[in-house]
């Protein structure tokens, strides 16, 4: 009895510290609608550098080596520790970024309920205005890639190659991806998938940094180049390979 | 020159409002609002009501003529506010398209007229600089740098009308507070209090219900100030720092 009051007064200090410290700077911080961008432009940051390391891994995919080197990498990314734990971060940036832009593009609408009659949309581009349609297409895309292709290689029975490394070999991605991509349908959503993704890009990449106050008039201009660059170079990297595969295969 | 005007009527905020469609005979010489003047004339001649719409200087510095205009707030000049449009960059026989700012945040009082308080409201959020009172004091006693005055300068132009609200399709105010913020902060007057206010505004901007930033830069390209959203990341960096190396909550 005596104890679990300690306990319970121990505990009850403890949250309300806790709710303390959040509630009062840290949480109001978070949900202020520049906490809310810096969310949206830190993971957003996270999620290019991703892109990067996974275009590096795809690519092997156009090695002419039957696919050695690819399921090779494919299991050493399901198997390595440090792996994991950057995956499972990117797992919860993916989700954390996603809800957290739907949420700001539903309250952003509220804000403008009634539309204009002429609507010009001159001073602005496309792809600034349309951040929301562009990053669900993207989870949708995102959702189906998962489910064809990480979900097979962590929890489907895929045949075994033994390219001698590992005693019972490594499962062999490299043949369901090959078969997918001599699908007309899977290569038509996977290319359409990569422009929007390079849309989403094309003004995220600028406006993560615009969003973090990196705004400087020696650096900016670079910035942008390297954005436009990143945004047509790493989409177009991943489109690379379901159209070689398609025609090439 | 013969006008077609379609212009918003709404009685209150409660009314839905719709459009009304009026001939107006126009000169090239006029000035926009003449040309609205013209037509109120011409409703009170017949007994109508006239189109309610704001207007104080007419000479571009007041900030109150607001309009969208076939879709543009503040009309199709760069840098120009309505007051200052004339009626030769038109057509005979051209149709315009008459808005009121929409914005959740700025509902319409009537017409064309909106409930701009919003603004006043994040302003007063700033509260004060520190200056000593007494004497003027002499214009250079502190020196500040030719370029610093000139960007701080470039941020105090602007006339709180609200355009950049208008045209962010997420209704942000986002330009006008970081051109309020940043034209203290780069005065070392108000960097003072800097911390303080750049907190105590975003909080009373985010109370307003005006949307966030998406970066979409429509509010620089139809600020007749010609304002910059440089000054928009200058507060995002200045409200993170303080944010997280204040002492006290704001
Ligand atoms: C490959 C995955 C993705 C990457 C690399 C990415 C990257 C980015 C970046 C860098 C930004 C700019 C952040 C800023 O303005 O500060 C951004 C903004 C945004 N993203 Fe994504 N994104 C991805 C997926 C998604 C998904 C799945 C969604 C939603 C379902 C989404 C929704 C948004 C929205 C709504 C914005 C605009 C936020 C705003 O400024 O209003 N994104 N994204
Ligand atoms: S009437 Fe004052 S700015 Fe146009």
């Amino acid at each position: 009895m005596g104890i679990s009051i300690i306990i319970n007064s121990f505990v009850q200090l403890q949250t309300n510290d806790l709710i303390t410290v959040f509630m009062n700077w840290f949480f109001n911080f978070l949900t202020s609608s520049i906490g809310r961008k810096v969310i949206m432009s830190l993971t957003g940051i996270f999620l290019m550098l991703f892109l990067i390391v996974h275009l590096a891994g795809n690519l092997q995919l156009l090695i002419p080596d039957e696919g050695e080197k690819f399921n090779l990498y494919a299991k050493m990314m399901t198997t390595n520790p440090i792996i994991k734990v950057i995956a499972y971060g990117n797992y919860f940036f993916i989700l954390l970024h996603a809800v957290q832009g739907i949420l700001l593009w539903s309250k952003n609408r509220s804000a403008r309920r009634t539309r204009y009659a002429v609507a010009t949309g001159a001073s602005s581009s496309f792809a600034s205005r349309n951040m929301g349609w562009l990053g669900v297409v993207i989870f949708v895309f995102i959702l189906v890639h998962m489910g064809q292709f990480w979900f097979k290689m962590k929890f489907g029975d895929l045949p075994s190659v033994n390219y001698g490394q590992y005693a019972d070999g490594v499962k062999d991605l490299y043949t369901p991806v090959a078969y997918a991509f001599k699908q007309w349908y899977f290569v038509t959503f996977y290319v359409i998938s990569m422009v929007v993704i390079a849309f989403h890009l094309n003004h995220g990449f600028q406006s993560a940094f615009q969003t973090l106050g990196l705004n400087h008039r020696k650096y900016t201009p670079t910035i942008k180049v390297v954005g436009s660059i990143y945004s047509i170079l790493v989409p177009l990297g991943f489109a690379i390979i379901p159209i070689f595969f398609f025609f090439f295969r | 020159m013969k006008l077609t005007l379609k212009v918003w009527r709404q009685k209150n905020a409660q009314d839905k409002g719709h459009f009304d469609t009026f001939k107006v005979e126009a000169h090239e010489h006029m000035s926009f609002l003449e040309m609205m003047d013209v037509l109120n004339e011409s409703l009170i001649a017949e007994g109508k009501e006239p189109v309610a719409f704001e207007h104080d200087c007419r000479e571009g510095i007041c900030g109150t003529c607001n309009m969208v205009i076939n879709g543009r707030p503040h009309g199709p000049m760069q840098g120009t506010t309505t007051c200052q449009i004339h009626m030769r960059h038109y057509n005979d026989g051209d149709t315009i398209v008459i808005e009121p700012w929409r914005a959740k945040a700025f509902p319409v009082i009537k017409d064309l007229v909106v409930d701009r308080t919003a603004f006043d409201r994040i302003i007063q959020s700033g509260g004060y600089i520190s200056i000593n009172t007494g004497q003027a004091q002499d214009a250079n006693a502190i020196p500040i740098e030719k370029d610093t005055a000139a960007r701080a300068m470039d941020a105090a132009e602007c006339i709180g009308c609200g355009a950049c609200v208008a045209a962010c399709p997420n209704a942000s105010a986002m330009l006008f507070t970081s051109a309020k913020v940043s034209h203290l902060a780069l005065m070392p007057q108000g960097r003072v209090e800097h911390s303080r206010r750049v907190q105590a505004m975003i909080k009373q901007m985010d109370e307003e219900g005006f949307g966030m930033c998406s970066n979409v830069g429509a509010c620089e390209a139809e600020c007749p100030k010609e304002i910059s959203i440089d000054n928009i990341a200058r507060m995002n960096r200045s409200y993170v720092a303080s944010v997280l190396a204040s002492e006290k909550a704001v």
